[in-house]
């Protein structure tokens, strides 16, 4: 095992590292454009049951599924992998968003209007910031998610640890076999682990000590 | 008539920051509603006085103040702010210019107090450090320590200090204008009282024009220069000032909404500083005994203000408790029973009557003594008031043509 390990650790550390980015950069884009829809959502109240809807038929569609019925549109690659694992990263965000923006106290918005404060300033100075633990309460659960997303899209030779795995099942009974299955799944482990950590960090410095619990 | 009557007992020594408020016609429907939420309210607020929107539930008071900062626009009519149309500029650079100050304060959680009375300071580009003096200005003005509150989190307060500071965020762009919805709706009763004065101390000083929506009509009396008593579909039921309301309602409307007792609510109206305060003897703290008992008995009193060296009451002993020691002593303090010179009459009684005596001690500025108060002198006060408001109200009757 150790021999494993060392005599690829570079490589080993690669792949860490790819299948770290992607599930980033993923969680990322994704919350970008789950917050965008649930402004919208909140602002618009009839886009509220498609929403939900949406997102809870999302999360019992297999990611194996998606990408087989991805793979005639971007064909073999990282596109698909980043497209698949963006996919499952919105919804735990999307859900969570569309609950903190709706759960704003109504009358701080009426007081931030009769304040004089535009829509993008309630926006971005009331309603984010105070829907904001919610929020990221999505985004951990979405970056945890993502990590085993990301280990079925290397199926499509997408980046990151995910290979390791399936290198293992295709060669069930072979020499290193286990090493190779036991390397991914441990991994993703470990960094999953280390994302947490960071995401836990990022609330700290975000949330506001006013509406921090405990 | 009226305006002088209310410049003279309400006002203070700062000068009128407030501006003029007049509204015209203004009607407010909403499609679908058959009647009119606002059917045709026309009103002239003068600048620097508090006026106070008071009936029943669903009557229209809120839908009209927010119609003031366009929170919600009119179907037709004028609102004018010094004679200055408010559709004449965007909603939100109006708003920014009109102060609104809602229930319980509505401070946003999430920001510090500073940052939150700085709110609309930095809108206006206002810089860093010209928003952190105001900042101090304004929460040394509502009584809280700026050095102690300014870096706390809304959470970090007690109801009455959050509302403080809502009313410090209305103030802080200094608008002439300042809305107030139900401001003081969501504290308990004591604090509730605490910050009507407050509330009024601070209009002395700056004497803007004050637009508050209460249910309250003791609340309404107490702070309002002029109170403005809607029936549904924001008909004016009566216009005037509290003593002309209680002395003389328009209608079968406005009796039973200000309701029985509208004497004992005269109450609220009056302050100690209205009333001829009776001097007592005092004495000061270390002074010898027996002199002290001398110039009491001269006077005639049984009992004797004892007195610190900065000229505040510390106790208030019978003669008896003091012939015991040689010298005057800054004891006992229970009996002490003091109360604010700007206290309204109401509390006033309401202080005397759960304490021991008929009586109180007042005290002015840094609780400085001033004299005494007592029962006989609060019910002939209150006589006089009725007499001379049933002369008003004769004189303008007999002033109007029929």
């Amino acid at each position: 095992m150790w021999e494993f390990i060392s005599e690829r650790w570079q490589y080993i550390l690669y792949s860490a590292f790819q299948h770290a980015n992607l599930v980033f950069q993923a969680v990322f884009f994704g919350t970008l454009i789950a917050v965008a829809i649930a402004v919208l959502v909140t602002k618009f109240g009839w886009l509220d049951p498609i929403a939900n809807t949406l997102s809870a038929v999302g999360l019992t569609l297999p990611s194996f599924a998606l990408v087989g019925l991805l793979l005639p549109l971007t064909k073999i690659g990282a596109t698909t992998a980043f497209i698949c694992v963006l996919f499952y990263a919105i919804l735990p965000v999307l859900r969570n968003a569309i609950v903190g923006l709706q759960g704003v106290d109504k009358a701080l918005l009426e007081s931030a209007k009769g304040m004089g404060m535009g829509e993008l300033s309630v926006l971005l100075r009331v309603r984010i910031p105070l829907a904001w633990p919610v929020i990221h309460a999505g985004v951990r659960t979405s970056m945890q998610m993502s990590m085993g997303i990301a280990a079925i899209a290397a199926y499509v030779l997408g980046p990151g640890l995910g290979a390791y795995i399936f290198t293992g099942l295709a060669q069930a009974g072979g020499a290193n076999a286990v090493n190779y299955a036991l390397v991914g799944t441990v991994g993703i482990v470990i960094i999953a682990m280390f994302a947490d950590l960071l995401m836990l960090l990022l609330g700290r410095l975000t949330i506001s000590k006013g509406i921090r619990v405990a | 008539m009226t305006t002088n009557q209310t410049a003279e007992s309400n006002s203070g020594t700062g000068e009128i920051s407030g501006a003029e408020l007049r509204l015209e016609n203004v009607v407010k429907s909403y499609p679908g509603q058959k009647a009119a939420a606002v059917e045709s309210l026309s009103l002239h607020i003068p600048a620097g006085e508090i006026v106070m929107f008071v009936g029943p539930s669903g009557c229209g008071k809120t839908t009209s103040l927010k119609m003031i900062n366009r929170l919600i626009e009119p179907t037709s009519g004028t609102i004018s702010i010094d004679g200055k149309d408010i559709r004449g500029e965007n909603g939100n650079s109006l708003r920014r210019k009109i102060g609104y100050v809602i229930q319980g304060g509505s401070l946003f959680p999430h920001m510090t107090v500073a940052t939150n009375i700085g709110s609309v300071p930095k809108m206006l580009g206002w810089d860093k450090k010209r928003i952190a003096e105001r900042v101090d200005e304004l929460l040394d003005l509502v009584g809280l320590d700026p050095n102690r509150y300014r870096h706390r989190y809304p959470r970090e307060l007690s109801g009455g200090q959050q509302q403080r500071v809502g009313v410090a965020r209305g103030l802080a762009a200094d608008p002439p204008v300042i809305l107030m919805d139900e401001p003081f709706g969501a504290v308990d009763p004591i604090t509730r009282q605490r910050l009507q004065d407050e509330l009024l101390s601070i209009q002395r000083e700056l004497r803007k024009t004050i637009v508050c929506v209460t249910h309250d009509i003791d609340e309404a009396i107490k702070l309002g220069d002029r109170i403005l008593i809607l029936q549904e579909g924001a008909n004016i039921a009566q216009y005037d000032t509290p003593e002309n309301i209680l002395a003389a309602p328009a209608n079968d409307f406005v009796a039973d909404f200000v309701g029985a007792g509208s004497t004992l609510k005269q109450l609220s109206l009056a302050r100690i500083d209205d009333i001829d305060l009776r001097t007592a003897t005092t004495a000061i703290v270390g002074e010898s005994s027996a002199e002290a008992i001398r110039r009491a008995e001269a006077a005639g009193d049984e009992m004797l203000i004892v007195l610190d060296d900065r000229n505040r009451p510390v106790a208030w002993p019978w003669l008896r408790q003091i012939r015991a020691h040689e010298k005057v002593r800054g004891e006992p303090r229970e009996n002490l029973v003091t109360l604010d010179h700007r206290a309204t009459l109401n509390d006033s009684l309401d202080t005397m009557l759960t304490s021991t005596y008929s009586s109180a001690i007042v005290t002015g500025d840094r609780d400085s003594y001033l004299g005494v108060i007592d029962f006989h002198a609060v019910t002939e006060h209150m006589r006089a008031a009725e007499r001379s408001a049933a002369e008003q109200v004769e004189k303008s009757a007999e002033g109007e043509p029929t």
